[in-house]
């Protein structure tokens, strides 16, 4: 049973205008076996979350901590996390021009195990979760993610997600731009994932609709980089109905609260 | 505050290093590699009144060294006392270092020529010949001092050829074996006949100090292959023309490797003599500390509906090292339904090492297909770095991954398995070296 604990998270990035805060404290915890929805509109801050989580060089947490299991995870880097157990499914995977799939593949695997994995049994599970994802066996022969299509791409980035084991997934908005075939697809990978019983998962989606295929047991309504609302997946579907349009007015009346 | 320190944030982040060598605010000064030599003082007009150091400062060299204003107006000439000496200003050598050619450009070039071994499967025909022999400057006539110099010293040549309508099974090997560090001249010719396919691998090894010509012919519907490996010893310089002339239909594939040796400057062309050939040349070089290796080379339209591609990939690591890429590629009047590309990135892995890229495009026609150029140089992406670090692998682990496939898409373009793996392996020494 492992714990990934958000405490009051500030962070902000630079713009050619200054400094700008994005996350202006946000807590949560998840711990395994759990999947938490993180749910908001454009610019609310959630893939910001994602990617700071991860350690992406273009955020800088001001203050706050994010432990896992007691672990200090801000202090380590960007492999380190990775190898501690936390997963990013990107929102936009890089292409990596003249690397092999089964070249990247076995140097994570390897990296995140520390050792080397079994070279038959490996070949064999990569081949049989590709299968599962329906990505063509002759992707593990392609550059990654070069010439790949958008939901090929976050098909590859659950390839992944399958085949790491992290202790904690954090999906950032794995949903965008797939059809429901694919939506399908990916969201069973993530099942099967979780169903272990050995993973945590934060889903961090715009729309509702993975929501009918993934479910989630708590959801927070992200606004303006702050949680503002939270429940368990009735919330979902009261989001489905309503948007977030109701949150506008909420964010406007706290920030004229705050001047006040 | 939390401690999320700088450390993170600078993966890869460009240096503060206010300008780069051989740039000022206002540009770039031309030569300063050459600023310095008794060459360049001769030649530069600074003693007038009017030509005090600001006023230089802001000329291009104060009138000397103007490009030419067209690729198709350069001197050729068998006679080597038709090029000037050089300075160091001209368009074609400002990058050059002239003090590291040992010679090549101001001696006779009286040393002993490399040695010649060539393997090549049966039914391709070797020869060694005197400098009469007819084939010698049928496709190549010398386009710039050095490349004349060797032609009016050179002893001997080794021909290669392929007869017409055969296919080698497997590939010509020419292994050229430096002799020592006195300057010296080499000639090759690879003829291929009519429809005939092959690869030629040219090997250079050892130490030397030569300028060498190739004259490479590839007669209609040929497809010939050259490979030009550079793995010299670090004291080594070499200064290679290679000038292919195709035929109709003719396919013809160039690819320079350049890793060994101390200056390394290979100038390749191709010119069309007839329609309907097709040219790609691909280069890889790694520079290290120190070394200075260029390639410049030129590709000729001068006839309709032929195809050419060029792609160099270059990476360089350390104090000074330097690499030059100079494209000219050259779509005359005549040349409608061309279609062309030229490419050249650059991958500096370290402070302190340079690349000069220059892409020139001259479009005499409006009537093609398509002509493209394109450069570009940094550092590693750092989103590259970041995907591969999110899955686990250390940073040291994740650049050489990235720089090995930047490098791998010329690889990938060889095509003889054995001579992939090696040149794979000697990539991932030269990645070794500094541990990036």
């Amino acid at each position: 049973m492992s714990t990934l604990e958000i405490k009051d998270l500030h962070v902000s990035i630079e713009t050619e205008q200054g400094t700008k805060e994005i996350l202006k404290g946000v807590s949560l915890t998840i711990k395994t076996g759990e999947t938490h929805a993180i749910m908001g509109p454009n610019g609310s801050g959630k893939s910001t979350l994602a990617s700071t989580i991860a350690g992406h060089p273009r955020y800088t947490v001001t203050s706050g901590s994010i432990t896992l299991d007691g672990e200090d995870v801000l202090a380590m880097s960007v492999d380190e996390r990775a190898r501690a157990g936390v997963f990013l499914a990107m929102q936009y995977p890089v292409e990596v021009p003249g690397v092999t799939m089964t070249n990247f593949l076995r140097t994570a695997k390897t990296a995140i195990d520390g050792e080397a994995p079994a070279l038959r049994t490996w070949t064999k599970d990569v081949k049989a979760a590709m299968a599962q994802l329906r990505i063509d066996a002759d992707f593990a022969q392609r550059n990654v993610n070069e010439g790949f299509s958008g939901g090929e791409k976050k098909r590859v980035e659950i390839l992944q997600l399958e085949l790491f084991k992290p202790k904690f997934a954090v999906l950032d908005e794995t949903d965008s731009g797939l059809d429901v075939d694919a939506l399908k697809v990916v969201s069973e990978g993530v099942n099967r994932a979780h169903e272990g019983g050995n993973m945590g998962t934060l889903l961090i989606t715009h729309y509702t609709r993975i929501l009918r295929y993934i479910k989630p047991d708590f959801v927070h309504v992200f606004v303006d980089g702050q949680v503002v609302e939270e429940g368990g997946p009735e919330l979902a579907d009261r989001l489905e109905e309503e948007g977030y349009d109701r949150y506008a007015t909420g964010a406007a009346t706290i920030a004229a609260a705050a001047q006040a | 505050m939390t401690d999320i320190t700088t450390e993170k944030a600078r993966i890869g982040a460009p240096s503060a290093q206010p300008f780069i060598d051989g740039f000022t605010e206002e540009g770039e000064s031309l030569s300063p590699i050459n600023a310095g030599t008794a060459g360049s003082t001769a030649a530069a007009p600074s003693a007038g009144p009017l030509a005090g150091d600001s006023a230089k400062s802001h000329s291009h060299g104060g009138g000397v060294g103007i490009p030419d204003s067209s690729r198709a107006g350069r001197l050729t000439s068998y006679q080597l006392a038709d090029f000037k000496p050089l300075t160091g200003l001209e368009e074609d050598w400002r990058f050059t270092p002239l003090k590291r050619l040992r010679g090549l450009h101001s001696e006779v070039l009286s040393g002993a020529a490399p040695a010649v071994a060539v393997t090549a499967p049966a039914g391709v025909v070797v020869e060694t010949v005197g400098r009469d022999d007819k084939r010698i400057g049928q496709a190549g006539i010398p386009e710039d001092r050095v490349s004349a110099n060797a032609w009016e010293n050179f002893a001997e040549a080794t021909v290669v050829t392929v007869p017409a309508e055969f296919e080698a099974e497997g590939e010509i090997s020419v292994v050229v074996t430096g002799a020592g560090e006195e300057a010296s001249a080499q000639h090759i010719v690879i003829v291929a006949e009519r429809f005939s396919k092959s690869v030629v691998v040219l090997e250079h090894q050892g130490t030397a100090i030569v300028s060498e010509n190739v004259e490479i012919i590839v007669e209609d519907g040929a497809q010939l292959t050259v490979i030009s490996l550079q793995e010299w010893n670090d004291n080594a310089v070499h200064a290679s023309s290679q000038q292919a002339k195709l035929g109709r239909d003719a396919k013809f594939k160039h690819i320079v490797v350049s890793l060994g040796g101390d200056l390394v400057r290979v100038t390749p062309s191709a010119r069309f003599t007839a329609p309907g050939g097709e040219a790609e040349m691909f280069g890889l070089y790694f520079a290290d500390a120190g070394q200075h290796l260029e390639q410049r080379l030129f590709v000729d339209h001068a006839v309709a509906n032929c195809k050419s591609n060029v792609l160099y990939k270059g990476a360089l690591q350390g104090r000074n090292a330097h690499a030059v890429w100079v494209g000219d590629v050259l779509i005359r009047k005549e040349a409608e339904g061309t279609d062309s590309y030229e490419a050249n990135r650059n991958l500096l892995l370290t402070d302190g090492a340079r690349a000069d890229s220059v892409p020139n495009l001259e479009i005499e026609t409006g009537l093609i297909e398509g002509a493209g150029h394109a450069s570009a140089t940094g550092r590693l992406d750092d989103e590259h770095l970041f995907y591969l670090m999110a899955r686990g692998i250390p940073e040291d682990v994740a650049r050489r991954l990235v720089v090995r496939g930047f490098l791998n898409e010329i690889i990938q373009q060889i095509k003889v398995p054995a001579l992939e793996e090696r040149l794979t392996a000697a990539v991932e020494r030269e990645l070794a070296v500094s541990d990036n």
